[in-house]
């Protein structure tokens, strides 16, 4: 569970980017994260995996408190979430196998858990025919699909999708779109953070709008609560 | 730590250093560098050391014994002398040898025929341990019964330990600027070896991994690199060293230069090179990932 309770960050330079976040997303769901540029959408994902602390307010993430976390307890919290980003951050001297295997490994996995859980995730998101090969050989589509790979191998609870079809076509977005559906009911969490209206639209799911560090709407798609 | 994933994390810090051939390559360079300059330089102030000691040693004090006294009266002082604290060498001259010495180093030593060597005393030369103690050592000499007189070229002595001091603080100060020097060049460069990796790190840090897990690799590499080069330095020191004493003493045919022969110095050398290797990879890797682990 995502919970975030009247939560402020200002940055040392004292820029406002948070002021008074409240929010919940409770396990199992799947919830879009929308504004537009400089809303603080950035800051709340940097806030839930522990690369920031709030100001003021609190943060709890997985059974994590994160105003009072530990330094040594943040890669703790990073394993039960999976993060998938708009440029894919791959590594091009692994394979397709080795860059999901290498998630594994980071985390202290044996080389028999990777060997039967690699191929399975390769083959949810549909990569099973391509693990030989290096990430500059696919497709964006493709990538972004390795990507999720990687996020989904340690089975976290939660993914975290920052704009995740930012760099790829129409058809494309609507593929891994679904993919973060079918993901979601395995019962993962999904929070996917976005500007794309249009693909929101499609999917009917709970939008929560953020601007200027406040959050304005909070709902189903087209029922919004103010 | 899982014992699978140290094997794991030794076979990534070698693989690195191969999968960033170029970054390896520059790092390796800049320790061999870096090590044959601060090796170089302590090997020749070693020798300069050493010969100014044996220069040194020729600098002798003659000390005569009085002419009343017999031959072998004057031969028993021998142990009086040795009996003193700082003495390297005590030689017995007889005077009639001195006279011959004397004569042969003349110009003209037909003109010395004749001359009646009673007149002359018998004497000591007496090397000393430290040219330091000299004067102290004259008054000790002095004060054994039989000797009468001495000679010393004591401004000679202060300017050979002059010499060897500033030599020595010369080597110390030296040897010190160029390490820094080179702990700072080869710590740059692990730096950019690290920042050309930065996104393999961000990657370890987002999906979990703690920072001993991901400094690990790159201290192994560090290790690595830092040992690869100690060992190339060593290697390029030992031959540029014997090819150079070797020349040296083909054009030195009055045999001034006495250098220490190279196995004489190769494993405080080995020792030097080993330590310096291990102390700036390891410490240059662990001290420049520092940078890369907070996200």
């Amino acid at each position: 569970m995502i919970e975030f309770t009247n939560v402020v960050k200002t940055y040392a330079e004292g820029n406002d980017a948070l002021r008074g976040v409240s929010m919940q997303i409770e396990d199992g769901e799947f919830a879009f994260l929308v504004g537009p540029s400089g809303s603080g959408k950035s800051t709340i994902i940097k806030l839930i995996n522990g690369e920031l602390k709030p100001t003021s307010g609190a943060v709890h993430v997985n059974g994590y408190s994160l105003e009072r976390i530990r330094k040594r307890e943040i890669p703790y919290l990073r394993r039960t979430i999976g993060v998938v980003f708009q440029d894919f951050r791959l590594i091009d001297t692994k394979t397709v196998y080795e860059n999901v295997a290498f998630a594994m490994r980071v985390v202290g996995a044996r080389e028999r858990e990777i060997r039967e859980r690699v191929p399975y995730v390769l083959e949810l998101v549909g990569l099973e025919t391509k693990e030989k090969r290096h990430p500059s050989a696919l497709s964006g589509g493709e990538q972004q699909r390795l990507a999720i790979a990687r996020a989904l191998v340690n089975n976290p609870s939660t993914i975290i999708a920052d704009e995740p079809t930012g760099n790829l076509d129409p058809a494309r977005s609507i593929e891994i779109m679904s993919l973060l559906q079918e993901i979601n009911n395995l019962g993962t969490t999904v929070l996917v953070v976005t500007h794309e209206l249009e693909l929101v639209e499609r999917m009917h799911k709970r939008v929560i709008a953020i601007d200027e560090g406040l959050v304005i709407s909070d709902g189903l798609d087209g029922e919004e609560e103010q | 730590m899982k014992s699978n994933n140290f094997g794991y994390l030794l076979k990534e810090g070698v693989k690195g250093i191969f999968l960033h051939g170029f970054m390896s390559f520059a790092a390796v360079c800049v320790t061999v560098a870096c090590l044959l300059i601060v090796g170089s330089f302590t090997t020749v102030a070693y020798n300069l050391n050493i010969m100014v000691e044996e220069l040194n040693k020729t600098n002798e004090v003659t000390v005569y014994v009085d002419r009343e006294l017999s031959d072998a009266e004057a031969k028993s002082i021998d142990t009086k002398i040795k009996r003193l604290d700082n003495i390297a060498s005590c030689e017995f001259v007889y005077r009639e040898d001195a006279f011959e010495d004397f004569k042969d180093a003349s110009d003209n030593p037909d003109a010395f025929d004749g001359f009646d060597t009673s007149y002359l005393e018998h004497r000591y030369i007496v090397i000393l341990e430290d040219n330091r103690l000299m004067q102290e050592t004259i008054d000790q000499l002095m004060q054994i019964p039989g000797i009468v007189d001495y000679r010393a070229a004591q401004e000679l002595a202060d300017g050979f330990t002059a010499m060897q001091d500033i030599l020595r603080v010369v080597t110390v100060v030296v040897t010190i600027v160029l390490l820094i020097v080179s702990l700072l060049i080869i710590s740059n460069t692990v730096k950019l070896a690290m920042y050309d990796r930065r996104d393999e790190i961000s990657i370890m840090k987002m999906v979990g991994a703690t920072n001993g897990f991901i400094r690990l690799p790159f201290v192994v590499e560090g290790f690595l690199l830092g040992m690869t080069g100690a060992a190339l330095a060593f290697l390029v020191e030992w031959l540029a060293y014997d090819a150079v004493v070797e020349r040296i003493a083909q054009a030195d045919a009055l045999d001034m230069f006495q250098f220490v022969p190279f196995h004489q110095i190769v494993w405080p050398l080995v020792g030097t090179f080993a330590a310096a290797g291990l102390f700036v990879g390891i410490v240059g890797s662990w001290t420049s990932i520092r940078k890369f682990m907070d996200v």
